[in-house]
């Protein structure tokens, strides 16, 4: 684990810049949803929140991370490579023939536990390795991270019956509410209104937070983490789709929206 | 000494539950389906069972996660719906994810082609062999007695990988009387023939035993296989056998011609370039919601005796 004096806004910075060169070399890789999604992943990561190992990526000692929104977590292939998951350099080759960092990352790559590119499969699994870790008197964790789109795919609901059911206390349920899918806002869609409130009716303990206060998430993380419930958790972070682009950011078809590479260049220059 | 017939899910599971009391590693996850030997399973061993409710999807999410973390998993529920109800979270998160982690899932489906008789076409099964089949990583079992299933457990137990057991609902006759087949092979030559070999797997192998002593007394002596592996059969050794027969008939309880044993075999006579005229028995492509006893209703689709007797004569007459 790294230390935990990492000063995680600069940090969250860095990724946010790192995950629009990426993308502005591999533009099939999906920029808004991956935008949405850095603080909650810099907060995991740099924040003292996951015990992780990048020299044995499924150490059994680790916290297991599943990124159930598999294609808006491009920004974990520069914390991947910051962390020493795999060469920094590799960052050049996304898309590329014969690299494993794709446009939807898969399980080939060191830091990934399971299959992410086909939405709402994730929770359900995490549930099946928290109950096993429970069974094996395991103290680890099992965080996933999830979009809001992808709470429409019915699975989920039977997993998350089945956390509560079985007082999955070691199961962390991170939603990236940036609250848009592919095609428009998911209020427009199925609204997930009041969904703390849903969970909290399903037997989670729920939180909800500004999903780009990367500090006030590390906090309230941790303390989610420490405490023995006896229920599931959930962190419900408000995000902004394609955050700090203009013209993605919170735009109802950000999701396929792809910035022109001057505006790109031009963000990154500004914001050195 | 006759063994007494039982149900193929009674005699694996009375193996998973021998095994639970040794090996701590082994779960047992069911999607609300029972049996009497899964009541011993969840007195016995409440920490490693546990029920989903009626829930596929999350049966095999569930299952890949206790795989991932070292448990060897058996799941258990009833043939349509812990194939077809859930087939992309069998896709992604057990035959993709098994090609990068190593995980041990064992997908128990009870009620193989019309063995739930009464219960129409929601509850019989005819499309698993080729969906299952159609996964790389899978391995397809169809016993077609408790005695194979139970054999079938050691392969489980000691093999990574998914794989998909394919039981009948009904308590069968006994096939294996003294010894269950050799299981490495993935078949069991029942006995030579002159020019025809029936291929059978499952039930059909009852029928095709049936048929092959009616046709026997027309002078019609055929060669008999059970097939029981349908994915990893030994290829080498099949055609071996195979080439002492100028015709090859397939039987099985799903549909015909839509990527089942009948497709498995033209592949593979065809790809080893062997000269064998072929004929097919399988379920003619349509569902039905009629009664009947089992017999009754093979006949309709295409698979019962007679039909098998009258199609084998008339093939008989084409070699």
């Amino acid at each position: 684990m790294k230390n935990e004096c990492v000063d995680l806004v600069a940090k969250a910075h860095w990724v946010w810049r790192e995950t629009l060169a990426v993308h502005r070399r591999a533009p099939e890789t999906r920029l808004a949803s991956s935008l949405s999604s850095i603080d909650i992943f810099v907060a995991l990561y740099y924040g003292g929140v996951l015990r992780f190992n990048p020299l044995d990526p499924r150490d059994e000692s680790r916290d297991r991370c599943i990124i159930s929104k598999g294609h808006g977590s491009i920004c974990m292939y520069p914390i991947l490579a910051d962390l020493g998951y795999f060469s920094i350099e590799e960052l050049q080759n996304v898309c590329k023939t014969g690299s494993f960092l794709g446009g939807i990352p898969d399980p080939v790559i060191p830091g990934y536990e399971t299959v992410n590119g086909s939405l709402g499969h994730g929770l359900g699994v995490a549930t099946g390795m928290a109950l096993g870790l429970k069974r094996k008197t395991s103290d680890r964790s099992v965080f996933v991270v999830a979009g809001d789109g992808e709470l429409h795919e019915g699975a989920n609901w039977e997993a998350i019956m089945f956390a509560a059911q079985h007082k999955l206390d070691n199961l962390h349920l991170i939603i990236d509410n940036n609250q848009i899918s592919m095609l428009d806002y998911t209020d427009e869609i199925i609204s997930h209104r009041d969904l703390s409130a849903r969970l909290g009716a399903f037997g989670w303990d729920c939180i909800e937070v500004d999903g780009h206060d990367v500090l006030g998430m590390q906090a309230t993380l941790r303390q989610q983490k420490a405490k023995a419930t006896g229920r599931p958790k959930a962190l419900i972070a408000r995000t902004l789709k394609g955050h700090g682009v203009p013209g993605l950011e919170n735009a109802p078809l950000s999701h396929i929206l792809n910035p022109k590479p001057e505006l790109i260049d031009s963000l990154l220059e500004k914001t050195q | 000494m006759t063994v007494k017939p039982l149900a193929m899910r009674d005699a694996f599971l009375e193996r998973v539950w021998q095994a639970m009391a040794h090996d701590s590693k082994i779960f047992f996850v069911t999607a609300d389906f029972g049996s009497p030997v899964l009541d011993k399973i969840r007195a016995d061993f409440p920490a490693r069972f546990v029920n989903v409710g009626i829930a596929e999807q999350n049966l095999i999410n569930v299952s890949a996660g206790l795989a991932l973390e070292g448990y060897t998993v058996f799941a258990y529920a009833i043939a349509p719906f812990i194939t077809m109800r859930c087939y992309e979270q069998i896709r992604v998160s057990l035959a993709l994810l098994s090609e990068v982690r190593a995980m041990n899932v064992n997908l128990i489906g009870v009620g193989a082609g019309y063995s739930y008789v009464v219960s129409g076409p929601t509850h019989q099964c005819y499309e698993d062999i080729s969906l299952m089949r159609a996964l790389p990583n899978f391995q397809v079992l169809s016993p077609s007695d408790h005695v194979t299933a139970a054999a079938l457990f050691e392969t489980c137990h000691n093999n990574k990988g998914p794989k998909y057991l394919r039981f009948d609902a009904q308590v069968l006759p006994v096939i294996y009387e003294t010894a269950p087949p050799a299981l490495s092979k993935g078949f069991h030559v029942h006995k030579g023939g002159e020019a025809i070999c029936l291929v059978a797997t499952g039930y059909m192998l009852h029928t095709a035993l049936k048929a092959s002593i009616e046709l026997a007394s027309e002078g019609i002596h055929v060669g008999l296989i059970d097939l029981f592996d349908l994915a990893r059969f030994a290829a080498v050794e099949l055609q071996e056998v195979l080439e002492n027969y100028s015709g090859v008939v397939s039987l099985e309880e799903g549909f015909r011609g839509r990527g089942g044993v009948d497709s498995m075999l033209f592949e593979f006579i065809s790809r080893r370039n062997l000269s064998l005229k072929m004929l097919n028995i399988g379920v003619e492509g349509a569902y039905h919601f009629e009664l009947g006893s089992r017999t009754e209703l093979h006949e309709k689709v295409g698979i019962g005796p007679q039909v098998v007797i009258e199609s084998v004569r008339a093939f008989a007459k084409l070699l």
